[in-house]
């Protein structure tokens, strides 16, 4: 489980336009590994498609190095059809053509590998039976998705790079590609995943890598990050007291609340609070109370969401790159 | 365990290609329509329309029917290489087809090599039709003796003219000026070239004009064998020789120039020396 399976180093992606040159990959590392499920999340124009496709062996770079499976993707010749034979790509702006039909498409597709799945296997796994035999012309976005993964994992892939491979996915659909991508992970494989949906990345990742202009922002497992860089939202009941009044109360709880950031308010005698300190929060309030002999019920303690963890921290950056 | 299984063999795969290629051409009628029908139906409206009218060349008198003929016969073959390629490809390109491949371990060759033989193959089965066509209707006499210089001629012409849609298909911006642009390049050819109006003393310009570029040379070599007085069974060597230059100026175009995916934004650059 410990050995890399993608490495990258260093990574500078830059594009030519008519505006001029822009980077958009700075200086970028990676590492993911052997059986991990990695999502790399980003707003558009991140610099997570671009970084995903010089790893896909789609893109050169300007420079940097980056290795998949020990092999580094833009070699050409034998060692670059080796690489290609050990890995899957579902892309975005990837296709078919429309004449065939998605049996025929995966007969033809099974041809280029060395050790493929059985055709009927895949459709089994991609659910694609009900159409197999129709014109991929006559299919919905989402069916035609279903037929990309279903011809990435056709070669058997041991590394799967997924470029927002649900986009388009009715929720009951979305939810069989999710069951789909968790059995090859138990089989195996390594998954190199980009998404829109973080609740995607949060039910599917081990970790996940957070790009902001080009550069990382952060990395972790979802909890990790929603630990450490997210604000819980506490909740908690203060019993009725004769001798406080409920601005006193108030002023206890800020007081004792007095070292931890956090942010406070009040509905009667439910007191709601914002931290990322939750333990802190935690002990300082429970001792409080006990010293003014009241009683906390009815706690709650709500996780953020990823989706959270994200904008905060999109928006940290937006703010810390006007100086840049 | 991946490793004890061996490459399927590379001309298994060119085949499986080939045949895929084909049958997709089957299954979209308005390329069927255009290589093959469109041709035909003009081939009846020239030669109903020309009566009984003979050409005189330097080797003799032709019957204009069956000299209109064999040259759409060459004009199909370029229909079914250079013009659907040229077609056909930056379609591919704007699907995603051709990068879904590049994503495989399927070798570079054998894609471009399935797409270039399937064209072949409709190209020799389009101008056998018409050719079939001129036996059958239009008096013309295929001899034993032309044979050899007919496959020649078939085979540099249809793989020349494939390179060159190649090249077309590499520098199209998109698949929709393709079409446009293959047809712009390909028609006024056409009709300096002798295939819809055949020309007994064209201007001297329009001679040396319609002889430096690929179409016209096409037509003279699968007409010599063929001329219907004095058939020239030894193979044209100065056309064919001006048909395989276009030919390789079309190949190092597309080698050059090919791009997988259509990509509206700017090029990716590239660090000329790496320090590590």
């Amino acid at each position: 489980m410990t050995v890399p399976v993608i490495k990258v180093k260093d990574l500078v992606v830059e594009y030519r336009s008519s505006a001029g040159t822009i980077r958009a990959v700075d200086r970028l590392n990676l590492t993911i590994l052997a059986g991990e499920v990695y999502a790399l999340l980003g707003e558009n124009g991140a610099g997570k498609t671009s970084t995903v496709e010089v790893i896909e062996g789609h893109r050169p770079r300007y420079s940097g190095a980056v290795q998949v499976l020990g092999i580094d993707p833009a070699t050409s010749g034998a060692v670059r059809r080796e690489l290609r034979d050990q890995i899957g790509i579902v892309l975005q702006t990837s296709g078919v053509e429309p004449e065939i039909t998605p049996r025929e498409a995966l007969k033809l597709f099974s041809s280029a590998y060395r050790s493929p799945r059985p055709v009927s296997e895949v459709i089994e796994l991609t659910d694609l039976r009900d159409f197999a035999d129709q014109r991929i012309g006559t299919l919905s976005g989402g069916q035609r998705r279903r037929l990309d993964l279903a011809v990435a994992v056709i070669g058997r892939p041991k590394v799967l790079f997924l470029d927002e491979p649900t986009t388009g996915f009715d929720p009951s659909a979305r939810r069989k590609a999710w069951d789909l991508i968790s059995q090859l992970r138990v089989d195996g494989t390594t998954i190199l995943l980009t998404t829109h949906y973080l609740d995607e990345a949060e039910y599917l990742a081990d970790r996940v890598g957070m790009m902001s202009k080009g550069r990382m922002l952060v990395e972790g497992s979802p909890g990790d990050l929603q630990q450490a860089h997210g604000q819980s939202v506490m909740s908690v009941k203060i019993s009725e007291s004769d001798s406080l009044g409920q601005q006193e109360l108030e002023t206890g709880v800020e007081l004792a609340l007095n070292a931890i950031p956090h942010q406070a308010s009040w509905m009667g005698h439910r007191l709601e609070i914002t931290t990322s300190d939750t333990t802190g929060v935690l002990e300082r309030l429970a001792s409080w109370a006990a010293s003014e002999s009241l009683s906390l019920s009815d706690w709650s303690i709500e996780r953020p969401s990823l989706e959270q963890v994200f904008l905060d921290l999109n928006a940290d950056d937006d703010r810390g790159g006007a100086d840049d | 365990m991946t490793e004890s299984h061996t490459w399927p063999p590379s001309l298994q795969l060119l085949f499986r290609q080939a045949s895929h290629q084909l049958r997709l051409f089957l299954r979209v009628p308005v390329a069927v329509f255009f290589t093959i029908a469109l041709p035909f139906v003009v081939l009846l409206i020239i030669n109903a329309t020309s009566g009984e009218r003979f050409l005189s060349d330097t080797n003799g008198d032709w019957p204009v029917d069956a000299f209109v003929c064999v040259a759409i016969a060459a004009f199909t073959a370029v229909s079914a290489t250079f013009t659907n390629l040229a077609n056909m490809v930056p379609i591919r390109r704007e699907e995603g087809v051709l990068q879904r491949w590049r994503s495989t371990p399927l070798p570079v060759w054998v894609l471009v090599g399935g797409h270039i033989l399937s064209a072949m193959v409709i190209a020799v089965l389009s101008a056998l039709f018409m050719l079939g066509v001129g036996v059958a209707l239009y008096g013309v006499q295929i001899s034993l003796a032309a044979v050899p210089a007919l496959i020649l001629t078939m085979l540099v012409a249809t793989l020349s003219f494939a390179a060159m849609g190649m090249a077309v298909a590499a520098v199209v911006p998109t698949a929709s000026a393709a079409s446009g642009i293959a047809n712009a390049i390909i028609l006024p050819m056409a009709l300096i070239s002798n295939v819809f109006i055949p020309m007994e003393d064209p201007p001297a310009a329009i001679d040396i004009l319609a002889n430096l570029f690929p179409l016209r040379p096409f037509v003279d070599a699968l007409q010599a064998p063929l001329h219907p007085m004095n058939p020239t069974t030894a193979p044209q060597w100065g056309s064919l020789g001006v048909i395989a230059l276009w030919g390789l100026v079309g190949f190092a175009v597309a080698v050059r120039q090919f791009r997988w995916n259509a990509a509206p934004g700017g090029s990716t650059r590239r660090r000329r020396s790496r320090s590590q």
